[in-house]
């Protein structure tokens, strides 16, 4: 790794940049660290819920007497006790805690038993009866397109079962594909997969004096109170919401949960504590993971290969909910433009119910299938032409500070010095050719967090509180650490401002009850949404402080130096005992908003604007057997543009980790369903990489130091994982000169593809044709002109 | 308790202190430790034997205790992640996952770290390949891998 020097504004960094050990390290390495389902309350009754094993059935009746019967079972609720309807988008509230009137997939909830212990509660849910009356089940994109043969999924959104239309453009398309020199079209399917988080979730919830405390293993704690005081009828500071320490989320914990509102709605009845852990079977079906996208491009290029026009259409596996869905179908077409200065782009995108558990957001929300399809596309057109793909790119590359066509603003972007560095550091490996051998390049973008909130409000995006007494430092912050590391940015960014270590500042975070807001570990918003929050919040703190010591010793702030334990001539703890004699309280506060300017103004412009965007580029080195289809990576570069490492090995662990998510979605994983049943609800049926398979992997960082972000600070959590997916499927081109269309690359779609080709077909797996959807008439949007253009 | 249930009386060391427990005939080794013993350091990923997030020392080797039924171990030493530090002092390995950034959501890292001891016990110098293999039975999502071999090299290379 290169890091650049650690100064910043002509400041010296003292511990932004260092790879440092996780501050809340020693609890996870001792077993000391509580996760939700580690908590235990005097009292605690253990919750288990009843789900339905239809795909989609009318509900006729629950019977729940004989479960109250049971020995141990104290309680016992239905739907009727929760009516309330909510979702995490305020336009498709479709949910209800446990459903009373009809189920939608194999695994919705439809009654609640807490008990003494959790056989107890089994043994209730085994003694309620339920009847059905089933309903024809809808299973793909294709069949949620015609009407239906009995009633619609849901009563809302359609025609047929489509849940949500978008279509946009952007600039004269038509025009720009008549200018084009050559044009292609390439149809894609990205088959779903799910987060795997090692940690089940958990929820435990207690009730008194018309209060509900909730701890939970969610990533979103401040979307979870505000639903769940909606559907308890509680006034919002009844509720209080603790997300608890986090054993990986992935997007998969970031709605709220039927068994999060089951333990509180449960709490309050029974006045006594009670949790409820879900099994890894019923964490399949809870899933909101990667929507299965079937994708239709096409893209006309001049003769030297620059991009006239794109047309991109994609038709969404919603499952069986709305979840975060408008904007996933969004997410699907905003981000194409990040990468590639496109001068005129039409989206049509639409997502469809089916009666499978409900997909939401999984890291890259909605954009690893575009890029995956985008990246290969471009791969075939320079294939076409005659072009090498890199310079194909490199010849669209956006660039930095200029607005796309799509009006999202564009700082700092590394794309060029991304793809230099990777492509240098596996130079060597290009060169060596062996039969079967291939390498693969692919770049991709990622925002630093959403421009807007999941549901309207002006709130800040994320707030910091500093209290510092007696000469201790505490930081109170909403954000939550799932893993990826946020409590030590927290630390870290205050540590540097106040000359500390990051082992010095106490945190309290993602506690709605004691922290204010910040909404959330989800776009990957953190570091420089609450890092900024953070940096404001410990920035005032010093200033109060090193006012208090210039004062005592007569000179300017400006001569008092602020590092390594000291304040001025002052150990820090005296200066702030000093600050607090003279001041009081000392307690300082910092937040964050994005700018105002960092996207359009058109229906659905609220998908896709971030204040930065991070950059990555991959190599991928493989072998792959043409007798048998399997595929064995060898190695995989990272290049990433981090904006700044706050923690050197932190991020070196999120680009790690983003490439070993990518790989599995690229060679194995997939929640699979056969007539309504998912496949494989097990951790060993549903392949993912251990140690055996995991390749090496050489990060390189570079540091384009964002002007917006803390210290220069751009994400890193979803980033890396985009350009790995079509990096997988152009090195097995190169090596077996057959395409894969369609992800994950298994040995017999390879098998598949080779095949074709000895039939004298095109060599090539994926789908043949795109679905006639019934997209509605486009919205045209006229492009920012070349003043707007560029910054 | 009431001595005409169907649980037996079983002696167990964990992290070496003697006890007499009553366990019942379809209790694992993890339910054992989470709920009776309230070490909650052992996590459970899937209780199938499928993620290695539980895994224990029973008389120095790695055992998923999901799979264990105590009644096995009569008079077994069972070693659990609050077990490994010696009073306020960290065992290498505990040192080196920190100091690699060999966790993150640290989920994995108990049954992790003791999958590893239990390998360098029995070959202090594993090559990468044999950490490899050794480990392959625990899941993680967080890492990507690479982090952990580094931690569990740092320690054969430190010991040697
Ligand atoms: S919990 Fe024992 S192997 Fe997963
Ligand atoms: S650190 Fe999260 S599963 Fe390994």
């Amino acid at each position: 790794m290169n890091l650049s020097p650690a100064t910043h504004d002509g400041q010296a960094l003292h511990v932004v940049g260092k790879p440092l050990p996780r501050v809340e390290a020693v609890g996870k390495v001792t077993g000391g660290t509580l996760y939700a389902d580690d908590i235990d309350l005097s009292g605690l009754l253990h919750c288990k819920l009843l789900r339905s094993h239809h795909a989609h059935a009318r509900v006729l009746s629950i019977d729940t007497s004989s479960a109250l019967a049971v020995p141990g079972v104290v309680a016992v609720i239905t739907g009727q006790d929760l009516p309330a309807r909510y979702g995490i988008m305020p336009t498709c509230e479709d949910e209800v805690a446990l459903e009373h009137e009809k189920v939608r997939f194999v695994g919705d909830p439809v009654a609640a038993v807490a008990a003494v212990d959790e056989a107890a509660a089994l043994a209730g849910c085994r003694a309620i009866r339920v009847e059905y009356d089933p309903l024809e089940a809808v299973e793909s994109i294709e069949q949620a397109l015609l009407s239906p043969g009995s009633e619609p999924i849901h009563d809302y959104a359609g025609p047929a079962n489509i849940h949500r239309l978008a279509a946009l453009e952007f600039g004269d398309v038509e025009a720009g594909f008549a200018r084009a020199d050559h044009i292609r079209e390439d149809v894609f399917f990205f088959e779903g997969n799910t987060h795997l988080p090692m940690e089940q979730h958990s929820a435990t919830a207690q009730a008194a004096n018309g209060h509900v405390t909730l701890w939970s293993s969610t990533q979103n704690p401040h979307y979870v109170q505000r639903i769940l005081a909606s559907v308890l009828d509680l006034p919002m500071g009844h509720v209080r919401v603790v997300a608890a320490p986090h054993g990986g989320g992935f997007g998969g914990k970031c709605d709220p949960f039927s068994h999060e509102i089951v333990v509180c709605k449960l709490a309050m009845l029974t006045g006594r504590p009670v949790k409820c852990t879900l099994t890894r079977e019923e964490v399949f079906y809870t899933h909101r993971g990667r929507h299965p996208v079937l994708m239709w491009v096409r893209t006309g290029v001049d003769a030297s290969g620059r991009i006239c026009a794109m047309h991109f259409r994609t038709a969404l596996d919603g499952g069986a909910y709305g979840s975060y869905g408008p904007a996933s179908t969004l997410y699907t077409g905003a981000l194409q433009t990040t990468t590639y200065a496109i001068p005129a782009y039409r989206f049509e995108g639409a997502r469809v119910f089916t009666n499978k558990a409900p997909c939401g957001p999984k890291r890259g929300h909605g954009t690893p299938q575009p890029r995956f399809a985008l990246e290969v596309h471009l791969d075939k057109i320079a294939e076409e032409i005659g072009l090498d793909p890199v310079e194909l790119r490199r010849r669209n590359y956006v660039k930095p500070f200029t607005r796309t066509v799509n009006w999202l603003r564009i700082t700092s972007c590394g794309l060029e010095e991304v793809t230099d560095r990777v492509l240098e550091a596996s130079r060597e490996s290009r060169r060596e050719r062996r039969p079967g051998h291939g390498v693969g390049f692919a770049v991709s973008s990622y925002m630093c967090g959403a421009g807007l909130p999941i549901y309207w409000n002006k709130l800040p995006h994320s707030e910091c509180v500093i209290n510092v007494g007696r000469g201790g430092v505490t930081l109170f912050c909403g954000a939550t650490d799932i893993g990826q590391g946020s409590d030590s940015v927290l630390a870290t960014v205050a540590a540097e401002e106040l000359g500390l270590s990051p082992g010095d500042i106490r945190l309290v975070t993602g506690d709605t009850g004691l922290t204010p807001v910040d909404l959330g570990s989800y776009s990957s918003r953190v570091t420089f949404m609450a890092g900024n929050a953070a940096r404001m919040a410990a920035s005032r703190m010093r200033e109060l402080i090193v006012a208090a010591v210039a004062e005592e010793e007569g000179c300017a702030p400006s001569e008092i130096e602020v590092r390594e334990g000291k304040i001025g001539r002052l150990m820090f703890e005296e200066a702030a005992v000093l600050a607090e004699e003279r001041l009081g309280t000392l307690s300082s506060h910092g937040s964050y908003s994005p700018p105002a300017d960092i996207g359009g103004r058109y229906k659905g412009s609220g998908v896709g604007p971030s204040p930065a965007y991070s950059y990555s580029a991959a190599v991928v080195d493989l072998d792959a057997d043409h007798c048998t289809g399997e595929v064995h990576v060898n190695k995989v570069w990272l290049a990433h543009d981090i904006g700044r490492a706050i923690n050197e090995l932190a991020v070196r662990g999120q680009v790690e980790g983003g490439v070993y998510m990518a790989l599995g979605e690229a060679l194995m994983e997939a929640q699979v369903y056969r007539d309504g049943l998912h496949k494989q609800p097990s951790m060993l049926d549903y392949k993912s990489l251990t140690f055996l398979e995991m390749p090496e992997v050489e990060t390189i960082l570079v540091e384009t130091v964002d002007p917006e972000g803390p210290y220069g600070a751009k994400e890193v959590g979803q980033g890396p994982l985009l350009p790995v997916i079509p990096a997988v499927v152009s090195a097995v081109h190169d090596a077996l000169g057959v395409w894969v269309d369609e992800v994950p690359v298994t040995p017999e779609k390879i098998l598949k593809a080779l095949d074709a080709r000895a039939k004298g077909k095109e060599g090539r797996f994926g789908p043949k044709s795109f679905p006639d959807v019934p997209y509605p008439p486009l919205v045209k949007v006229t492009p920012p002109d070349a003043a707007a253009a560029a910054l | 308790m009431s001595a005409s249930d169907d649980r037996d009386v079983l002696r167990l060391s964990v992290n070496g202190v003697e006890q007499a427990l009553l366990v019942g005939p379809y209790t694992t080794l993890l339910e054992l430790l989470r709920e009776d013993l309230r070490l909650t350091g052992t996590k459970h990923g899937c209780e199938l034997g499928e993620c290695g997030a539980c895994t224990v020392l029973v008389d120095g080797v790695a055992q998923l205790s999901c799979l264990v039924l105590p009644a096995q171990l009569d008079g077994a030493a069972v070693t659990t992640i609050e077990g490994l530090a010696e009073g306020s002092v960290l065992h290498p390995l505990q040192r080196a996952f920190m100091r690699s950034g060999a966790l993150q959501c640290g989920y994995c890292t108990p049954g992790m770290i003791l999958a590893a001891k239990a390998l360098l016990d029995a070959n202090p110098a594993p090559s990468r390949e044999e950490i490899r293999q050794a480990l392959a039975g625990n899941l993680c999502r967080c890492t990507g891998y690479a982090s952990i071999i580094e931690a569990v090299e740092d320690v054969a290379r430190s010991a040697s």
